[in-house]
């Protein structure tokens, strides 16, 4: 009989650990970002009708970057777990911190017991009824949950777009202006992503319920104009 | 929050959901027809110049009780559509919640919007899901209507207690004063009516309904109530304001009185 290898713990997350940062790196990254009137979401995304960034609930959107099959499983669960607990109590009763925490458990248990972890980083955004009460949780391939301000970045050399972001952010700007700084964080440029190679998205809190909002590629085009 | 295997994974399906998750409304009716709960009455739809028009009145009754004065039938739906209902009240408005959480569910889910056929379809199922409930006593019979965006012209269907689903060309109505509310349709429906036209024998429908059903409630000047009236048109559901139904109510009253 064969006597499996052993595998010291601390190998076992670590290699688990490249191999989902490996996964991240090679997809395209997003950044989100606070604005005037809301959380503005920009994200490299090359193909118009698999989206990265999406709704999830009246005041929530959610973005994932990695593999798509499986941010897009969790953002299936996350619609679901939103649509039920507003049916049962209240629709104000639904709120980012609680599904960034069932996020956070369920990809936390994957990576500790599933045969592989998921390649994924997602985003859960809440935008409040004041500037102070926007939220955003990045959630990591590990099931890690960091509670970020003004900004966060998701995906493949976030470390550089990081360092570009919290150099051009500014406090309460308009729509145009998070835009252009999303986009030349993320490239380096103004002029280095095609517009359709772009998603932007937002949610406004001008809004009277829902306030996710997809920002059309014409007014993006005039935005970096 | 729920995951499924492959083979009972619900969809878009919110009713499905509700049911794996045990929460749905509908099950294990028994014996109502003894109960007294409010019911809802008249609501029509008319068909108007790009677009359609809704109504209802205000009035619930529990028996020969007015139970509510204030209650909304016409409710929006989604963007470009909106459901009326007549019947039990906690029925129907568990119906329409379930339904607008249905259209948004879905259009979450899957990415893009329900055709308006597809959602008269859904609300057809509600209807049949609550068949049992029915036979009961608990009856309710809404009215679908909304603005088709790919053929650019205002819709409308009307619904039977087993989910029987029929659009109608030009109008409908539903609940117990639906038979003078219709008569008057009838009677004063033109092709190509005006928005504004639309209103004002939305508006007349139901008072004649009023006038004639005692479960119908007509405008209550006292406490500033009227009948809940809203146009769907290609820029989306839109209630109509007091102030602007109030002056169209003062015309029919005076009308009435130079009779």
């Amino acid at each position: 009989m064969s006597m499996p290898f052993y595998v010291a713990p601390e190998q076992m997350m670590k290699d688990r650990a490249d191999f989902a940062r490996k996964g991240i790196s090679r997809g395209r990254a997003l950044v989100a970002l606070q604005y005037l009137d809301g959380v503005a979401i920009v994200a490299e995304n090359p193909s118009n009708t698999l989206r990265k960034v999406s709704e999830i609930y009246d005041r929530i959107a959610f973005a994932g970057v990695g593999k798509y099959n499986e941010f897009d499983q969790l953002r299936v669960a996350g619609v679901r777990a939103a649509d039920l607990k507003g049916y049962q109590f209240s629709r104000d009763d639904v709120d980012a911190r609680s599904l960034a925490n069932q996020y956070a458990q369920i990809i936390g248990q994957i990576f500790t017991h599933e045969v592989k972890p998921l390649e994924v980083e997602i985003l859960v955004a809440e935008v409040g009824r004041i500037d102070s009460g926007d939220q955003l949780f990045h959630i990591l391939y590990d099931g890690t949950v960091i509670d970020e301000h003004r900004f966060s970045v998701l995906g493949g050399d976030a470390d550089a777009i990081q360092g570009r972001l919290a150099s051009l952010y500014q406090d309460g700007v308009d729509l145009r202006g998070a835009v252009r700084i999303g986009v030349e964080a993320l490239s380096g440029s103004l002029t280095g992503l095609a517009v359709n190679d772009l998603e932007v998205a937002t949610l406004n809190r001008n809004h009277q319920r829902r306030c996710f909002n997809r920002v059309s590629d014409d007014l993006v085009a005039s935005f970096l104009a | 929050m729920f995951t499924f295997r492959m083979k009972d994974d619900p969809g878009a399906n919110f009713g499905e959901l509700l049911k794996r998750a045990g929460l749905s409304p509908f099950d294990g009716v028994r014996d109502a027809t003894t109960l007294t709960v409010p019911h809802a009455t008249t609501c029509v739809a008319v068909r108007c110049n790009g677009g359609v028009v809704m109504g209802g009145d205000r009035r619930a009754t529990s028996g020969n009780l007015i139970s509510h004065r204030e209650m909304e039938k016409v409710v929006q739906a989604d963007h470009f559509s909106g459901v009326a209902i007549a019947g039990a009240a906690g029925q129907a408005m568990e119906m329409v919640k379930l339904f607008q959480l249905q259209i948004e569910h879905y259009e979450k889910v899957e990415g893009m919007n329900l055709s308006l056929d597809g959602k008269a379809n859904q609300l057809s199922m509600f209807v049949r899901n609550n068949l049992p409930a029915a036979m009961q006593g608990l009856m309710v019979v809404p009215i679908f209507a909304g603005y088709d965006e790919s053929a650019g012209v205002g819709r409308l269907w009307d619904y039977d207690a087993t989910g029987g689903r029929y659009e109608e060309r030009d109008f409908v109505a539903t609940g117990s004063g639906s038979l003078h509310a219709g008569a008057v349709l009838r009677v004063q429906w033109r092709r190509d009516l005006a928005s504004i036209d639309a209103v004002k024998l939305v508006a007349r429908a139901l008072w004649e309904a009023a006038d004639a059903d005692s479960a119908t409630g007509g405008p209550d000047v006292n406490r500033g109530i009227y009948p809940t009236v809203a146009t769907i048109t290609r820029d989306g559901f839109k209630p109509v304001p007091n102030a602007e139904l109030a002056p169209i109510y003062e015309e029919i009253r005076d009308e009435a009185r130079s009779r």
